[in-house]
């Protein structure tokens, strides 16, 4: 089909709304995505006609509901690629999945293992591993970064050895927008033997990771990011290490027979979705795939390209304007600063007309630290946004500078 | 002066302008004013938690009432702070603990009230009180 801006803009209701008076111009797409009407419906219908609990019920709500969150979870399945269906855990989303896979490593890894992670992780995917390494005395290494914020891989495989158990990066950077040659890393992790896990919560978005292809031990993600609701995301977990993880949480749901005297565990993925889970939530998930798809990634790729393209030369125009994040493999994500201004002063400016950025150390201050900068003001396109859009966010930079200075 | 006093003051001042720029070029303005900390006060003690810009906060009691200087790295979080300095500078503890903060409002900088913003306006304020409550026990006592 082909690309649309006008009609994909007109199923989400929230960019017909104004702040501050001006038409909201929406550039925060790196922390959470807007939702379309089709997923808000998705919700609306869920609960006013099957909403029910899952897999124990035999009456016909219950069914129905079960149904539909099984067939979201083969939709995952099938969108990723995953071997099987059992492989895609729900969970509440990017940050619970890597501490259940954390949680699952402190009973494997021994004093003195290593663990890799990178230098532009964000901070959930930083601190259960320290937490792990408090526990367990394995030993934290960290793949450093250059001035462009691209990986250094040859440092990355110098850290790599016998004692490495398990690598985590990021498949796209929240901060900088950088794609990670996560294939490469994978490819160079197994061949010592360890375990990697990638954090998509940026990815999806923007592309359709190919999990067997990839050969990642573990891959999550969240569904808020990807025009689905917040509170639910998945854990792509291979079949073994499921087997192999000991379950997250205790509760319903995770159990095949309890007794007092010995509980045996749920076959996957049950065993690591304890309690109730976010049965709407995985629905609406599963009806936001079908939205993404339906206007493909490529036509997604494509336009997220001219968006990125059109931003980085525009703002580079500003005089004073660095921009953070020059590797060749980037999403539509544009982070910078203006020399002698702090970013908190150009996102309260740019506020006020209508347009909504992220500032701060966007929860990666290792980034900023490497730069020396307390944060950077970030741009993060989505398909929805338009050139329009990347003009009235120069100009309102250009209007900040101009107050600022 | 009072703090009632300079508030009404600040309302009328803010009253002139017609928009929000104007505001805010005004605060800018303020920003700049400020008097410059001595930076050995820049100390990270003297740092406010919770502002995603840097602010500083230093408080001394001289003949019975306190003096606050402060600074930040972002402008206009530094103007914000030159208006609460101004209102609650050279002040006796007992008056700070019991001023309101209404003002606020009223110049049209509502937004900054708001406990999840970034800037750290309500924690600013807290921590004036907070010391004018520390210097009021210490005299007490």
């Amino acid at each position: 089909m082909s690309f649309n801006i006008q009609k994909i803009r007109n199923d989400f209701p929230i960019l017909k709304r104004k702040v501050n008076g001006y038409p909201l111009v929406y550039l925060d797409n790196a922390a959470t995505s807007q939702k379309p009407q089709q997923v808000i419906d998705c919700i609306v219908d869920y609960y006013s006609n099957y909403n029910a609990n899952i897999h124990r019920g035999v009456h016909t709500l219950s069914q129905e509901a079960t149904d539909a969150y099984e067939a979201a979870r083969k939709k995952i399945q099938t969108h990723f690629n995953a071997k099987e269906a059992y492989e895609i855990i729900f969970t509440a989303g990017t940050t619970h999945g890597i501490n259940l896979v954390a949680n699952g490593f402190s009973n494997i890894l021994k004093k003195g293992d290593e663990i890799i992670v990178s230098a532009m992780e964000h901070h959930s995917n930083i601190v259960p591993w320290q937490m792990l390494c408090e526990k367990t005395g394995a030993i934290l290494k960290v793949i450093p970064m250059n001035e462009e914020g691209v990986l250094i891989f040859s440092e990355y495989e110098k850290l790599l050895s016998e004692k490495t158990k398990l690598v985590f990066v990021n498949h796209i950077s929240n901060a900088l927008g950088t794609i990670n040659p996560i294939e490469k890393i994978i490819e160079k992790a197994h061949e010592v033997g360890a375990a990697v896990l990638i954090d998509g919560a940026q990815s999806c978005s923007h592309i359709k990771p190919d999990f067997q292809k990839l050969n990642a031990d573990f891959y999550v993600t969240s569904a808020h990011k990807m025009c689905g609701p917040t509170g639910v995301g998945i854990l792509y977990m291979k079949e073994e290490w499921g087997n192999k993880l000991p379950p997250y949480q205790g509760g319903g749901e995770m159990i095949a027979e309890v007794t007092f005297e010995k509980t045996t565990y749920a076959a996957l993925p049950h065993k690591f979705e304890a309690g109730t889970p976010n049965i709407c939530g995985g629905i609406a998930f599963g009806a936001a795939i079908d939205y993404l798809n339906n206007i493909g990634f490529e036509a997604i790729k494509e336009h997220e390209n001219e968006l990125l393209e059109y931003a980085t030369s525009k703002l580079s125009e500003i005089e004073g304007l660095k921009i953070y994040g020059t590797g060749p493999d980037k999403t539509s994500v544009v982070s910078f600063n203006i020399e002698g201004i702090h970013p908190y002063d150009i996102g309260t400016i740019v506020d006020k007309l209508g347009i909504a950025v992220r500032t701060g150390h966007h929860c990666a201050q290792p980034i900023m630290d490497f730069y020396k900068i307390p944060g950077t003001v970030r741009a993060s396109f989505a398909f929805y946004n338009t050139l329009e859009e990347v003009d009235a966010l120069v100009n309102a930079v250009k209007k900040a500078k101009v107050m600022l200075s | 002066m009072t703090i009632e006093a300079i508030q009404e003051e600040l309302i009328d001042e803010f009253s002139m302008f017609e928009d929000w720029m104007q505001r805010y070029e005004y605060m800018i303005d303020l920003g700049k004013s400020l008097p410059l900390i001595d930076e050995n006060l820049k100390t990270n003690d003297k740092l406010i938690k919770g502002c995603q810009s840097k602010v500083w906060l230093n408080s001394e009691m001289q003949d019975g009432k306190i003096k606050f200087t402060a600074d930040s790295d972002a402008i206009i979080t530094k103007g914000i702070i030159a208006i609460l300095v101004r209102v609650f500078s050279n002040q006796k503890p007992q008056a700070i603990l019991d001023a309101n903060t209404d003002f606020i409002d009223e110049i049209g900088l509502k937004e900054h009230l708001s406990p999840t913003r970034a800037n750290g306006l309500v924690s600013m304020i807290k921590q004036m009180k907070m010391y004018a409550l520390a210097y009021q026990t210490q005299e007490k006592n």
